[in-house]
């Protein structure tokens, strides 16, 4: 029944549209085609003017309402060393092409309005003009090269892969359909080496059991880091590709099948700081379950989060991971909670092997040393 | 639409008579052999008016299908909580019905809807449905041809699109469903049936069907430039073509040298999903098995993707440029600014879209000092684009502007075009890319400055040559409402995408709540639903004001309703096959001698008068 009423109503609207076009033009007929002409181009062009008001005001309005959710602005500033400088380069486009945005607008829409077809007005012949055209193509052309070298010069900086003696924590974040496998170097600091052959059972990411750097390699649910100390995300796919996205760190870079990528990044800001920042804004004063008003505040329960961006399949929106930066004394001892993959799931099973024989770490259970930080491991060259 | 067959003779059609050139074309008496009977007039048509309308009207009908489409998965967006029950008549299974009787619409459907909905609208709609049309209609018309250089290739044009349709369409009704990986087809997961239902047979009837559309251009494209390089009639130099023209004849120059590597791309995924090689497929651990592909390389396949890519969005935007260009000139009654610095411009995006395409791969895993100069390249096409904006600009400086459809739909395209181009100088810009690429900010700027916009050129270019394809003209009324209600609408959906983007939100994503980061939009999720809803009613209203029009549309008593200048308004109103009934024009001047000496137009077969020189010469 709703249907059919849908249907009807939408054709009735279609038969009053219809009427209302064949009416206009009848009275054209009858005030004739030229008046009738003119009176549309004098409405139309008021239309302009008042589009053109409306919507830059309503750009400019709803900048300033949604500036908490730009880039550098407000609670959205970057969680990272490097995200300033991207968010600089954000604000000088925007900066820019505001103007331009603006400058345009009022021309086009002015121009219109001033220059509608009105009784007895004549166009004038322009067909060109050399020194304003080659003005109008210095100036973008300049600011352009202002742009570029802006962007560039942060982009080389960011992207620049750690020095061979460079201190660094390196972590190995592997995407699956549809979930993150987060794995940490023990206390060698080095991953272990790894074939994806070896995949199976017990073994979700292929850890070569020989190779005795995987023995104090451990793996997490959360991706814990800790604050100040630069980073360097190995990132892999198994099956398709995914791409690993730290929202609040400007980190985002694709994950591979058969070629391991990196982001090298140092996070700035802890959780706990990240959320006394939140605090400010109304926004995270609500309710974070809108069911329970006296529970917790957004900016309370506010974590990083780990997001996958580049779509890989049906669960592509489900492959979250909670980011935790905390403090190196943290960090630390959430380490030595860690306990070897190898050593809790493997060792003397029937995946192992080395079942039987007789290791160095033996038996050690948990990893110990939990402050040094570690020596990169070189990856394979990128293409 | 035959009444007016015996117009009284024109002032152009003296000239002509006397002035034009005789190719001896009606000496042969075979003239209306290819449209003698209906099969061959109406589908089997090598001419290339008919062809035109062939291709809007196919292009039609995907627009409505792609744009439904989004309707059903912005639904979804917009309003997760509500039940989908009710479309569970029209998607079948694809609704899932829960314990409570609330129906939602299935992940893997979802994603398959996003994915169509680009295919169609990028390769069918706006590539097909826009360069198809008014290549075919305009090329031959505006610089004096009889037809396109071979009628027969045309006809298999249209024919191998047809065909192409009809595998998509029929892959949206398999029982995995049609392809799901995106418009794009990224491998992995576009080569691996096992990882992805719609990577199965959906996958291969869309390499099939995008197979067929790839022939489908190149024998346009081919027929193109051939046309505009050999039928030119006398007097009619590459400096006195129109823009119009210049765009369709770079577009198809574009199209010819970018699609077949991109069937190339497609081929070597055909051989990866059934011939077990490993171009794309290396070191996969998938479905529980390892699998034996190694060496290859994912990225391959993205480059020679986009190597097409890019200048696809080109391929989809230059010919709307040139109708935009072509219709402010002809209602503004004053010569396009700067006629050669459009030229010019044109060629330049032309080129540069050659050398850009690793844009869209900043973080894909290549090297990053090869971004170096992807960023350098793609940040110079602003400057033509700005200088094309700033010619339209100066175009309607101090001119006498007929606001009707037309000229409003290509004022509206200036205004999208300066929009979305803003935003791109910020996604070319590699260090804000690495935010920004796959949010939602990227959503925003390509559906504004090639989605909207090219449909604006579009809708500016059906409205203004309506009365050529059809001898009607469409409703003006109803045109102004849907320009104004599809303008107000169509910013109301994607500007507000910008801001969501900004904050970081991906796309691609069937629902938010997983994420705190990404949940805070809910209220402008609702509200670019509920605008995208208006905007697809109102399309529906240009689709009946269309059809209504054809058959009961106001008569056109006059060759040259607009008082253009060009040379499509000299054929007689009734298409007759060589669309001149006698000699063909001679050309003797530029198109756009618009209020000129005091005249408000001069027709490109006025000669020059004494002393008077062309103004298109300098």
């Amino acid at each position: 029944m709703t249907t059919l009423i849908v249907v009807l109503c939408i054709i009735l609207a279609v038969i009053v549209f219809l009427q209302i076009g064949k009416l206009t033009e009848l009275t054209a007929k009858i005030r004739g085609e030229k008046n009738a002409q003119y009176a549309s181009n004098r409405w139309n062009s008021v239309l302009g003017m008042i589009f053109m008001i409306v919507f830059l005001l309503y750009c400019i309005i709803s900048a300033y309402d949604m500036k908490n959710y730009m880039l550098g602005f407000g609670p959205h500033s970057a969680a990272s060393e490097h995200g300033g400088a991207l968010d600089s380069v954000f604000k000088i486009t925007l900066f820019f092409t505001g103007i331009v945005f603006v400058i345009t607008h009022v021309l086009l829409f002015w121009f219109t309005y001033k220059y509608h077809g009105k009784e007895g007005s004549k166009a004038k012949f322009i067909s060109h003009d050399n020194k304003l055209e080659v003005i109008w193509t210095a100036v973008p052309a300049i600011v352009m090269t202002f742009l570029v070298v802006g962007g560039l010069n942060a982009w080389n900086k960011v992207m620049v892969d750690v020095k061979p003696d460079e201190k660094v924590l390196e972590v190995e974040a592997t995407a699956y359909q549809f979930a993150w496998t987060l794995r940490y170097p023990g206390a060698d600091g080095l991953l272990g080496t790894k074939n994806y052959k070896l995949i199976g059972g017990s073994n979700d990411i292929g850890q070569d059991w020989t190779d005795s750097k995987n023995y104090d390699d451990f793996k997490a649910d959360k991706l814990v880091l800790p604050v100040g100390q630069k980073v360097r995300i190995r990132i892999v796919a198994r099956d398709v590709l995914h791409n690993f996205y730290l929202p609040q760190f400007r980190v985002k870079m694709d994950a591979v099948p058969g070629m391991p990528t990196y982001f090298v990044f140092t996070p700035v800001k802890t959780t706990e700081e990240y959320r006394a920042e939140l605090k400010k804004y109304p926004e995270y004063n609500e309710p974070s379950d809108p069911k329970d008003p006296n529970g917790k505040k957004k900016w309370e329960t506010f974590e990083y989060e780990l997001a996958c961006a580049e779509l890989c399949g049906n669960g592509h929106f489900s492959m979250r991971r909670e980011v935790k930066i905390v403090s190196q004394e943290e960090y630390n001892k959430w380490v030595s909670e860690q306990k070897s993959f190898y050593l809790t799931s493997i060792r003397n099973t029937d995946d192992d092997p080395n079942k039987g024989k007789k290791l160095a770490i033996d038996p050690v259970e948990t990893v110990k040393d939990t402050t040094k930080v570690n020596v990169v491991e070189p990856v394979k060259e990128i293409k | 639409m035959s009444a007016i067959a015996n117009h009284p003779e024109t002032h152009e059609d003296i000239l002509i008579r006397e002035q034009g050139f005789d190719d001896h074309f009606h000496d042969h008496h075979h003239g209306d052999k290819f449209q003698s009977n209906f099969i061959t007039k109406y589908i089997f048509s090598q001419d290339h008016k008919m062809i035109s309308k062939q291709f809007l009207i196919t292009g039609m009908l995907w627009a409505i299908i792609g744009a439904g489409m989004s309707i059903i998965f912005r639904l979804q967006l917009g309003f997760p909580e509500e039940s989908l029950l009710w479309l569970k008549p029209l998607l079948g299974k694809w609704i899932t019905v829960n314990s409570e009787g609330v129906g939602k619409l299935a992940p893997e459907f979802y994603y398959a809807l996003v994915t169509m909905h680009g295919t169609i609208i990028v390769f069918f709609v706006l590539t097909a449905g826009l360069s198809g049309t008014f290549s075919n209609l305009l090329i031959p018309l505006q610089i004096g041809a009889r037809d396109m250089a071979s009628g027969f290739l045309n006809m298999l044009s249209y024919w191998f699109f047809f065909l192409s349709s009809i595998v998509m369409f029929y892959s949206m009704f398999l029982s995995t469903g049609p392809f799901s990986g995106g418009w794009t087809a990224y491998p992995p997961l576009s080569a691996l049936p096992q990882a992805s239902d719609g990577s199965k047979t959906g996958m291969t009837l869309w390499l099939v069907s995008l197979t067929f559309f790839v022939v489908s251009v190149l024998l346009g494209g081919i027929n193109y430039i051939t046309t505009v390089l050999n039928l030119r009639t006398k007097g009619m130099t590459m400096w006195r073509m129109p823009l119009t023209i210049w765009a369709f004849f770079v577009t198809a120059i574009l199209g010819l040298l970018s699609f077949p590597v991109l069937v190339s791309g497609f081929f070597l995924l055909m051989f990866d999903r059934g011939m077990g090689t490993s171009f794309y497929l290396s070191e996969i651990y998938v479905n529980g098995k390892a699998l034996e592909n190694v060496g290859g390389s994912p990225i391959l396949y993205q480059h020679l993707f986009w190597f097409l890519g890019h200048p696809e969005v080109y391929i989809i935007i230059l010919p709307a440029m040139g109708l935009v260009s072509e219709v402010l000139s002809v209602h503004t009654r004053k010569p396009i600014f700067g006629y050669k610095a459009m030229v010019f411009s044109i060629l330049a995006i032309g080129f540069l879209s050659f050398i850009v395409w690793a844009h869209h791969m900043f973080m894909s895993g290549v090297n990053p000092f090869l971004s170096n100069f992807f960023v350098i390249f793609t940040l110079i096409i602003a400057v033509p684009s700005a200088v094309k904006v700033f010619n339209w600009i100066a175009t309607i400086y101090g001119g006498n502007l007929r606001l009707n459809s037309p000229s409003l739909f290509a004022i509206g395209f200036v205004s999208l075009f300066i929009s979305g181009g803003l935003t791109g100088i910020f996604l070319g810009n590699s260090a804000i890319d690495i935010q920004m690429h796959d949010t939602y900010f990227v959503v925003a700027h390509f559906h504004i400055v090639m989605g909207v916009a090219a449909f604006f050129g579009m809708f500016a270019g059906v409205y203004h040559w309506f009365p050529k394809l059809y001898g009607r003209f469409m409703n003006d009324t109803l045109g102004k409402i849907h320009f104004w209600g599809t303008l107000i609408g169509a910013y109301a959906i994607f500007w507000p995408m910008h801001y969501i983007g900004m904050a970081g939100v991906p796309r691609r994503y069937y629902s938010y709540d997983n994420f705190e980061t990404f949940n805070h939009f809910a209220k402008i999720n609702q509200f670019i639903t509920i605008a995208a809803c208006v905007v697809f009613l109102l399309q529906i209203l240009f689709v009946v004001n269309f059809f209504y029009s054809i058959w009961k549309g106001k008569v056109v008593t006059e060759r040259n309703p607009w008082e253009s200048s060009t040379l499509e308004w000299t054929t007689p109103i009734e298409h007759i096959h060589g669309n001149w009934p006698g000699n063909i024009p001679t050309v003797h001047r530029w198109p756009y001698d618009y209020a000129k000496d005091g005249k408000d137009y001069i027709c490109q077969v006025e000669p020059l008068g004494v002393g008077e020189e062309d103004s298109g010469s300098h």
